[in-house]
């Protein structure tokens, strides 16, 4: 069940990952023609407070719009309502960015791993 | 004068049924498998008829063969038969037509039909579905007109070029048949949803410039059964008999309460 202010969260965050989605494309690609090991990855963004916000944004994005997308398909098929319904969103997006947050941190502090 | 008019109109009205009679009723030697919902309010199931298939024979027309020559117990619903009314409206193999205006030649398959009351309603009894949640919501919506004038205030002027007229002008000709109400998959999953109809009547309410109430519509149509739950499958647009696109009415109205909430003074 979507209102205004859900349906404005969906489309901003959608906004957002577009062109993260593109730069996290491009990353990959990068990162594997040129044959960096682990190591050489970590040791550029670890430390980088840009990679840290590239990333730690798009994992605030994702979190947003998985749990509001994944709120709607709950709520039309199962049926589910009202507290529960809003429990479930709440758990899915503290369940993603929490999951999100700990692999940006373990990518981008200085001696995370 | 009365005898005078009889006179003149009876030759043509003569000549009009007989060439009715030749377009019309041309019975065939094969028959139309019909399964008909029968039921009511807790259920029911489909039973089946055979009705004698005719040229130029519309879905009306078999449900009432089977009423009139078969079952007179069968209950179902139309007004006009012209596709004026919109009261006539059925689930017809599977998707919401106006009954009146369909042929059987264009929806038969294997020389089987299926025909049930709309989807997404209550039923009433057979073919009659209880239409009061599609225009209760056509209320909630915010669909009933609020005016700026009075009956002793000279009528406004409106330019049929601008482009709120348009935009009024593209979803004013819905007749609440439910076709797009039955149609919408949002609507069977989410039954607080306002619907195509209701959606598309607050759009054009809102464009229409002689309306004061346009906060109010775009409170009604914000809460959580509003316009923001359209997933833009476009079944209401596909099935609409008059051709119209509530789904296009409906990303108006996503676009006007995001812009007010944006930008509360515009």
């Amino acid at each position: 069940m979507l209102d205004l202010k859900l349906y404005l969260l969906q489309r901003l965050s959608a906004l957002v990952m577009a062109p993260l989605v593109l730069g996290h494309l491009a990353v990959i690609i990068v990162a594997v023609q040129n044959g960096l090991t682990s190591e050489e990855i970590l040791s550029r963004t670890q430390g980088s407070f840009w990679w840290a916000l590239l990333y730690g944004t798009f994992v605030v994005a994702v979190s947003v719009h998985a749990a509001i997308g994944l709120r709607v398909i709950v709520f039309e098929t199962l049926k589910l309502k009202g507290f529960a319904l809003n429990s479930l969103t709440w758990a899915i997006f503290l369940g993603l960015f929490f999951m999100g947050a700990r692999a940006v941190w373990a990518v981008t502090a200085v001696g995370a791993t | 004068m009365l005898r005078k008019l009889i006179d003149s109109v009876g030759p043509q009205f003569e000549a009009f049924k007989s060439q009715d009679e030749g377009l019309g009723v041309t019975e065939t030697d094969k028959n139309i498998d019909v399964s008909v919902w029968r039921g009511g309010p807790d259920g029911g199931s489909f039973q089946r008829f055979e009705v004698p298939k005719q040229d130029n024979q519309t879905i009306l027309d078999v449900v009432a063969w089977i009423q009139q020559n078969d079952d007179p117990t069968l209950s179902y619903r139309f007004a006009c038969r012209v596709g004026m009314c919109g009261s006539c409206a059925m689930m017809v193999n599977g998707n919401p037509r106006w009954t009146c205006r369909t042929h059987v030649n264009k929806v038969l398959k294997n020389d089987r039909l299926e025909i049930a009351p709309l989807r997404n309603l209550p039923v009433i009894k057979d073919l009659a579905a209880d239409m009061d949640p599609f225009f209760d919501k056509w209320r909630e919506a915010g669909g009933v007109f609020h005016p700026t004038k009075s009956r002793n205030d000279p009528v406004e002027e409106i330019s049929p070029l601008e482009e709120e007229r348009q935009n009024a002008n593209a979803g004013i000709e819905c007749i609440n048949c439910g076709v797009c109400y039955a149609a919408c998959d949002v609507v069977a999953g989410n039954p607080d949803y306002l619907g195509p109809a209701a959606l598309n009547r607050a759009w054009t309410l809102l464009n229409d410039t002689r309306d004061c109430g346009s906060q109010s519509i775009l409170a009604a149509v914000s809460r959580g059964g509003g316009c923001h739950n359209c997933h833009s499958m476009g079944n209401c647009a596909h099935l609409c008999p008059n051709e119209l696109s509530p789904m296009t009415s409906i990303a108006g109205l996503k676009r006007v309460t995001a812009l007010s909430f944006l930008r509360p003074g515009n």
